[in-house]
């Protein structure tokens, strides 16, 4: 590692730096410097279409991720079949009909499973948000980031809203999967839909933020997998996503109702299906917009003391 | 810690990077840098030398305000570090270590992504980024994918990435780390080109001796967090000794120690035999002078040879080691493997 030859590199550096200090070269690197945005909102829009652009030109990762509403859809809300339950207690069509109506708010429970379904990739999609975060810090993009002057909170607000919206698109592709295979459709309206789609984008926008904050500080997958295990499955089944809340014991009751997931889909039901509701659409409205200002502020504010250390 | 900026005393340029007594340590206990102090002239290219561990990373991290001083201050550009992080931001380029650059998208894309985190219109960065991309001459491969790059077409995409927003100063954190030969020569052309052409300030980490050596005006030596010594490149090869002259002369009489010490650059003179071995300081205005001195007492000069001591020793001599690969945190040692290895891609 020594030198080649020192007095080789000394001569070239003292003719060089001879020839060249007189003159000064006003050209690419430094002009007249045009005027930067200083808003606390520059850079967020770049930075989510960033993430966006992977997600879009990637196919398979799209399509890997519409597989596992397909298998719960298609084998296990075909599988899972009530009405073959109830027929063979002796119970006449109109009796049965009832059960279903009063157990589900619906008659088809294929129907019910479904709006659980677009929660239900909401809720995956958000809990891989973290993951983006990770492997940014890991490769060094965070850093390039964080060395430039966009604010730490729109760092985060981008790996929030990209999810979000990856959310959304796969929740519809999930939508219409699930009217191909079946689902009633005899409810749906233009507003309802809307409606619905809201919900569950704030559900999305909600469930995102918890995951990236969890994931600020964090530099291996690991640990973040162990996350996503530890609060995925739980808050999928702890939740009104598989089965109405009033069948479960009581002490599981408590636990879904404070599960925001729950409201979120209680209120796409309502929207989507028809269906009574345990809560009004005010109050599934109100939870979930709370819970995702709440957490959305919890990330901003994390993100300026755990992106700077 | 009061803002210093504007009111420069007269005469005296404002340096462009101010730091004193600056300290880092990690849970109170690890100290990364174990306050430092120095100051950086614009124009100039500074290097902070030392081995992996040594504190030359951190150094840059909380100059580039990704990581906040635990005690000192740094002025850069005129701004506290950490009072006025976002102007210090704005002010500086960088190109980190690690590769940063997305792979998954164009090269153009990744320059004009950086250029929208510094907030610049569209309508001013798309012709810069073009520009840049010239510079580095990276046009031809700028609409295709990261991943598609070598080593050196990465790093210089990084180059090009750090000046996206018109920097007055520029930090590079081990600009060749694990670049071969060829990639590395042409990385120090860009270096030089910024510095001669662009005047911009240069403020540079590197563990490579002939780096620090070649392009920087000042060095400062850093060995576990604490500066050493600062001084141009020559300066610190003359503290080890200065230069060293052998004169072979062919007659054993009469002596000519006594006259050549007489040679105003020359330190000392040491005889055996039919060789003279002179401590001189500048070695190639004193050889001359001693072949005059040889020659008008009538006497021929068999050989001569002129060896100038090398940054190698000026570290040797300073931190009672060689610079050598050394065993830092497992953490750091596994990005900079993973950089190397992404280098030679």
């Amino acid at each position: 590692m020594s030198s080649p030859n020192p007095s080789d590199t000394n001569l070239t550096r003292t003719t060089t730096v001879q020839e060249t200090m007189p003159a000064q070269k006003a050209s690419a690197a430094q002009r007249v410097v045009p005027r930067m945005d200083t808003s606390p909102l520059h850079g967020l829009w770049a930075l989510t279409v960033r993430d966006l652009r992977k997600w879009y030109t990637n196919p398979y990762q799209l399509l890997i991720s519409l597989i596992q509403p397909i298998v719960w859809l298609g084998i296990f809300g075909k599988a899972l079949n009530f009405t073959s339950f109830i027929s063979a207690s002796g119970a006449t069509v109109a009796q049965q009909q009832q059960i279903l109506l009063s157990t589900f708010g619906t008659t088809s429970y294929f129907s019910f499973l479904s709006v659980g379904m677009l929660a239900s990739i909401i809720l995956f999609t958000a809990a891989f948000s973290g993951m983006s975060v990770v492997f940014d810090r890991r490769f060094g993009f965070l850093n390039k980031a964080l060395s430039t002057p966009v604010s730490r909170g729109a760092v985060v607000v981008s790996k929030v809203l990209q999810s979000g919206i990856r959310a959304l698109i796969q929740s519809g592709m999930v939508l219409l999967i699930a009217v191909v295979l079946g689902m009633d459709t005899s409810a749906f309206s233009v507003l309802g839909i809307l409606g619905a789609f809201t919900l569950l984008f704030l559900m999305g926008f909600a469930l995102s933020s918890l995951f990236v904050t969890l994931a600020l500080r964090s530099s291996d997958w690991q640990t973040q997998m162990a996350i996503i295990n530890l609060l995925n499955l739980p808050l999928l089944f702890a939740s009104n996503a598989l089965f109405p809340t009033k069948i479960m014991p009581a002490w599981l009751q408590d636990v879904v109702k404070l599960n925001p997931v729950s409201y979120a889909i209680d209120g796409a039901r309502q929207l989507l299906l028809g269906s009574p509701g345990t809560n009004s659409l005010v109050v599934d409205f109100g939870v979930i917009t709370i819970f995702a200002v709440v957490l959305t502020s919890v990330g901003v504010v994390m993100s300026w003391k755990l992106l700077s250390k | 810690m009061e803002m210093i900026t504007e009111g420069t005393p007269m005469g005296r340029a404002e340096p462009i990077i101010r730091v004193e007594n600056l300290a880092k340590s990690y849970d109170g206990k690890t100290k990364a840098v174990d306050g430092v102090s120095f100051e950086v002239k614009e124009g100039e290219v500074f290097g902070f030398l030392g081995p992996n561990g040594a504190g030359k990373s951190t150094t840059i991290k909380m100059l580039t305000t990704l990581l906040v001083p635990s005690s000192g201050h740094a002025i850069v550009c005129g701004y506290d570090v950490h009072k006025q992080a976002n102007d210090v931001r704005r002010s500086v380029g960088i190109v980190p270590q690690d590769y940063t650059a997305d792979e998954d998208m164009t090269g153009l894309a990744n320059i004009l992504l950086c250029a929208d985190l510094y907030g610049l219109p569209r309508s001013d960065s798309k012709p810069h980024a073009e520009e840049l991309l010239n510079l580095v001459e990276l046009q031809d491969a700028q609409n295709r994918k990261v991943k598609t790059y070598s080593g050196g077409m990465r790093r210089r995409l990084e180059l090009a990435c750090g000046l996206i927003n018109y920097p007055r100063l520029l930090f590079l954190d081990e600009p060749t780390l694990g670049l071969d030969v060829q990639t590395r020569a042409a990385v120090w052309k860009y270096i030089r080109t910024l510095k001669e052409e662009y005047r911009m300030t240069i403020f540079l980490t590197t563990h490579y001796l002939e780096e620090a050596d070649s392009l920087c005006d000042r060095i400062a030596i850093i060995d576990h967090g604490h500066i050493v010594k600062i001084g141009t490149p020559t300066q610190l090869k003359e503290g080890v000794g200065g230069d060293v002259i052998v004169v072979g002369v062919k007659e054993t009489e009469p002596d000519m120690s006594e006259q050549i010490s007489k040679v105003s650059l020359v330190r000392e003179v040491k005889r055996t035999g039919n060789d003279y071995r002179i401590k001189t300081e500048l070695g190639e205005e004193a050889t001359p002078q001693i072949m005059d001195i040889i020659r008008s007492n009538g006497l021929h000069v068999t050989k001569i040879s002129l060896t100038k001591p090398t940054l190698d020793e000026a570290y040797l001599e300073l931190t009672g080691r060689t610079l050598r690969e050394e065993e830092t945190n497992r953490w750091a040692m596994m990005s900079q493997r993973v950089t190397m290895a992404r280098a030679r891609s």
